[in-house]
C-alpha cells in the first residue's frame, strides 16, 4: 500500500480541534517516560503538578497570575504570526513596558491626579512596547531586514537596559541592597480580584474578543489575512501592505507592554529582577497551540500557566526541577507541527491499479 | 604578551564556538534548511558535554557526546520541515524552546546529590590552551598558536568546508540543492535525503560549539551559558554571505566585542556594565541592517533561493 500527500484546499477543521489535544497527550506521554528515567513516578508527579496548579483556590489564582501575561503576549504573537512576522520580541517588549509604567509610577505619580496614574501607566506602558516592536517592523518594511533576529536581539537590549536601571539609578536607596525599585504608591496598584491574580485577567479577555471580531469581522482582519496568505496577492488587491504590516505589528507590540505594565503594577509592584520569566517565548507556544485563534489563546494560556505553577509545585513536592513545566511545553510543539501536515494536507491511500502513476509523487 | 596579542587571543578563544555554528549553518542553509534551533542545539550540546566530562573525565567522549546530542536535535528539526513539510521558521522556534528547557532540566538534575543534582557551579575536566611549537612569546603568533584543541580545530574546518563547498562534485550539489531542488533533483541528487544529512551535519557543528563553551571557554555548566550566540550566528551566515571562509571575519567581530569588553571590564570602567553587555546585540543588528542595505544596494542576492520552503515533488 502505498501514500501521497495532497494539499487541502481549505484547512481541515476536524484536525485543526484534534491536533493540540492529541500534541498535549504526547507532550504527556514524552514527559512521562522522561521522569521514568529520571526515576520519578510520572503518575504521581503529574498529579501533584495538576494539584499544584489548579487543586486549590490559591494554586487556581496563582496560575491565573502566569495566565494573564500569556494572554497578552499570545495574543501579541498571534497577531503578528497571522502575517508571517516573526515577532520573537514579546520578552523585550513586555520588559520595556514594564520599565516605562514604572518610570510613570515612580517619576509622575507626585503630580498626576491619582485616578490617572493608572490609565496613564497604560498607555506609556503599551506604547513603549509598541515602539520596540515598531523599529524591527520598520527595518523589515523599509529595508527588508529579517525580523527575527532584530525582535530577539532587543530582547536582550531591553532586559539589560532594565538591569541597569534597577541595579543603578532607580534603585531603591532604602532597599537594603536589593536590586530593584521602591514600591510603587497605591495610586499605581493593578486593583487584584482574589489572591494575586488582578485585572489585567478583564484587559486580557477583552483584547482576545476585540481581536477575534476585528480578525474576523471587518475588513482590517481580512485585509490582515490575505497579506498573510500572499502580500503579491494583496498588492494586486490594492491593500498597502507595508503600512498594515506597521500598524498590526505596532499593536502586537502593545499587547505585550500590556502585559508588562501588569506584571509590575499587579504582581511585584515595583521594578525588579525577573520582571519576566519567559513569557515571551512561552507565548509562541501559546498561539501556536491556539492555531492563532484568539478566542483560543486564552484555554491555551491558562492551561500553560498551570504547567508552570505545576513545575514549580513539583519542585518543592518531589524535588524535580522547576523546569519540568518548560520542558513539557517545549515538547508539546513538535507534535503540533508534525500534525499542521493533517490540517494542510490529505493524505491519500493509493489503489494498486494507480500505483504506477503514483510512483513518482510518493517517492 | 602585548595588548594586541593578549586581545587576539580572547578575540580567538570568544569567536571559536560562533565559527563551529556559524559553518554548520552555512552548510544547513545551503541545502534550503533555515534551522532557528541553534540555541537549543548549543545548550544542549554545552550540557550534555559537561556531564558528560564532569562523570567520566574523557573529554573526546564528551565531545562525541555532544555531537550525538546535536545531531539528534537537528534530525528533529529535518524531519518536521523535511518530511512532515511543517513551517521551517516554527520548527526551528520550537528546537530552541525545547532545548531551553530540557538543557535547563538536565542542568537541575543531572548534577551530584552533594551539590542538589545540579550541575551549576561543578568544576568539570577541561580543554586548555597550549602552544604550538616555540612562537609563544612571539607577538601575533603567540596568540594564534597558543590556544586550546577546539580553536586549533577552526584552523582546519574553515578551508576544508569551503574547499568542500566550492572545489567538490559534492559541493556543487549542494549549492545546486538551495538554489534550484528540481534541478538538482533532475541531476539525479536525492533532494530530501541531502537535506536531512546537511541539517544534522549543521546540528553537530553547532552541538560542538556549544561544547567550546563549556569545556574550555566558560568553562562549566550555567543557565543560558549561550547568552544568544545561537542567534547571533544566524546573522553570522548572513553576514558571511554563506560562504564558509568568510564566517572568520564575523567571528572576529563578535569575540573582538568580547575581547573588548572584557579589557574594559577589567580595567574598571565608567560604562555600566548593563552597555557594556548590550555591545554584541546592538552590533548584531547594526550588521544585520547594513548587509541587507548593502545587498539591495548592489542588487545581490546571497540567500539559497530556496531557503525556508519544503521540496514537493511535482506528479507527472
Amino acid at each position: 500500500m502505498r501514500f501521497a500527500f495532497e494539499k487541502r484546499k481549505s484547512v481541515s477543521r476536524t484536525a485543526i480541534v484534534v491536533v493540540p489535544f492529541v500534541s498535549f497527550g504526547v507532550s504527556l506521554v514524552l514527559t512521562g517516560v522522561l521522569l521514568m528515567i529520571f526515576g520519578a513516578n510520572p503518575f504521581t508527579t503529574f498529579g501533584a503538578m495538576y494539584k499544584g496548579a489548579f487543586g486549590s483556590g490559591r494554586a487556581l489564582t496563582e496560575t491565573l497570575v502566569k495566565a494573564i501575561p500569556l494572554m497578552l503576549t499570545g495574543l501579541g504573537v498571534a497577531l503578528a504570526f497571522k502575517l508571517k512576522f516573526w515577532n520573537i520580541g514579546a520578552e523585550g517588549q513586555l520588559t520595556l513596558a514594564g520599565v516605562a509604567a514604572t518610570w510613570v509610577a515612580i517619576f509622575w505619580s507626585h503630580w498626576l491626579p491619582a485616578p490617572l496614574v493608572l490609565p496613564v501607566m497604560v498607555l506609556v506602558g503599551c506604547a513603549a512596547g509598541a515602539l520596540w516592536a515598531g523599529i524591527p517592523a520598520l527595518l523589515k518594511t523599509s529595508l527588508r531586514v529579517d525580523e527575527t533576529l532584530v525582535t530577539l536581539m532587543l530582547n536582550y537590549v531591553a532586559i539589560l537596559f532594565s538591569s541597569y536601571l534597577y541595579y543603578g539609578p532607580w534603585r531603591d536607596p532604602n532597599g537594603y541592597g536589593f536590586p530593584g525599585t521602591e514600591l510603587f504608591p497605591k495610586a499605581a496598584w493593578f486593583p487584584r480580584i482574589a489572591g494575586r491574580a488582578h485585572i489585567g485577567l478583564f484587559f486580557a479577555l477583552a483584547a482576545a474578543l476585540i481581536l477575534w471580531l476585528v480578525m474576523n469581522r471587518t475588513k482590517w482582519g481580512f485585509e490582515i489575512k490575505v497579506i498573510g496568505n500572499s502580500p503579491k496577492a494583496a498588492r494586486y488587491q490594492g491593500i498597502s501592505v507595508e503600512r498594515n504590516i506597521i500598524l498590526a505589528i505596532l499593536i502586537s507590540g502593545a499587547l505585550c507592554g500590556l502585559a508588562g505594565v501588569g506584571e509590575v503594577a499587579g504582581i511585584s509592584r515595583r521594578l525588579q529582577q525577573g520582571l519576566s520569566l519567559g513569557y515571551g517565548y512561552t507565548a509562541i507556544i501559546v498561539a501556536w497551540m491556539a492555531q492563532l485563534n484568539p478566542l483560543a489563546i486564552p484555554f491555551v494560556a491558562l492551561l500553560m500557566g498551570g504547567l508552570l505553577v505545576g513545575g514549580d509545585q513539583v519542585q518543592m513536592v518531589m524535588g524535580l526541577p522547576s523546569s519540568m513545566g518548560l520542558l513539557m511545553q517545549g515538547l508539546m510543539l513538535f507534535p503540533m507541527l508534525a500534525g499542521s501536515l493533517f490540517t494542510e494536507y490529505r493524505i491519500k491511500r493509493i489503489g494498486r491499479n494507480t500505483a504506477i502513476e503514483s510512483e513518482r509523487g510518493a517517492a | 604578551m602585548g595588548l594586541i596579542t593578549s586581545l587576539l587571543a580572547i578575540t580567538l578563544r570568544a569567536g571559536t564556538s560562533l565559527i563551529y555554528a556559524t559553518i554548520g549553518e552555512t552548510y544547513t542553509e545551503r541545502a534550503g534548511i533555515l534551522n532557528l534551533g541553534l540555541e537549543g542545539i548549543m545548550l544542549m550540546g554545552a550540557v550534555s558535554s559537561f556531564a558528560t566530562a564532569y562523570y567520566t573525565g574523557n573529554l573526546v567522549l564528551a565531545v562525541f557526546v555532544a555531537i550525538a546530542v546535536g545531531g539528534l536535535m537537528s534530525l528533529i528539526h529535518a524531519f518536521l520541515s523535511v518530511t512532515m513539510k511543517a513551517n521551517q521558521v516554527v520548527s526551528g522556534l520550537s528546537i530552541t524552546l525545547f532545548g531551553t528547557g530540557f538543557a535547563s532540566f538536565l542542568g537541575q538534575r543531572l548534577g551530584p546529590a552533594s551539590n542538589g543534582h545540579y550541575l551549576v557551579g561543578l568544576v568539570g575536566p577541561r580543554f586548555t590552551p597550549f602552544n604550538i611549537g616555540s612562537l609563544g612569546s612571539v607577538p601575533i603568533m603567540g596568540a594564534i598558536l597558543g590556544q586550546d584543541l577546539f580553536t586549533y580545530g577552526t584552523y582546519l574546518l574553515i578551508p576544508l568546508a569551503w574547499f568542500y563547498l566550492y572545489r567538490t562534485k559534492n559541493g556543487l550539489w549542494l549549492r545546486a540543492i538551495g538554489e534550484n531542488p528540481r534541478t538538482a533533483d533532475a541531476m539525479g541528487v536525492n533532494v530530501n535525503r541531502a537535506k536531512y544529512g546537511y541539517t544534522i551535519f549543521g546540528g553537530m557543528l553547532t552541538a560542538l560549539g556549544g561544547a567550546h563553551l563549556a569545556l574550555a571557554y566558560t568553562p562549566g555548566w550555567s543557565e543560558n551559558i549561550t547568552g544568544g550566540r545561537g542567534w547571533i550566528v544566524i546573522a553570522l551566515v548572513i553576514f558571511s554571505m554563506w560562504n564558509p571562509a568568510r564566517a572568520i571575519t564575523g567571528a572576529l567581530i563578535f569575540g573582538g566585542i568580547n575581547a573588548v569588553q572584557f579589557r574594559l571590564q577589567a580595567s574598571g570602567t565608567n560604562i555600566p556594565a548593563a552597555f557594556l553587555n548590550m555591545l554584541p546585540y546592538i552590533a548584531t543588528i547594526v550588521v544585520l541592517v547594513a548587509i541587507t542595505w548593502w545587498e539591495a544596494l548592489s542588487k545581490r542576492v546571497g540567500s539559497p533561493a530556496s531557503l525556508g520552503t519544503a521540496y514537493v515533488r511535482e506528479d507527472k
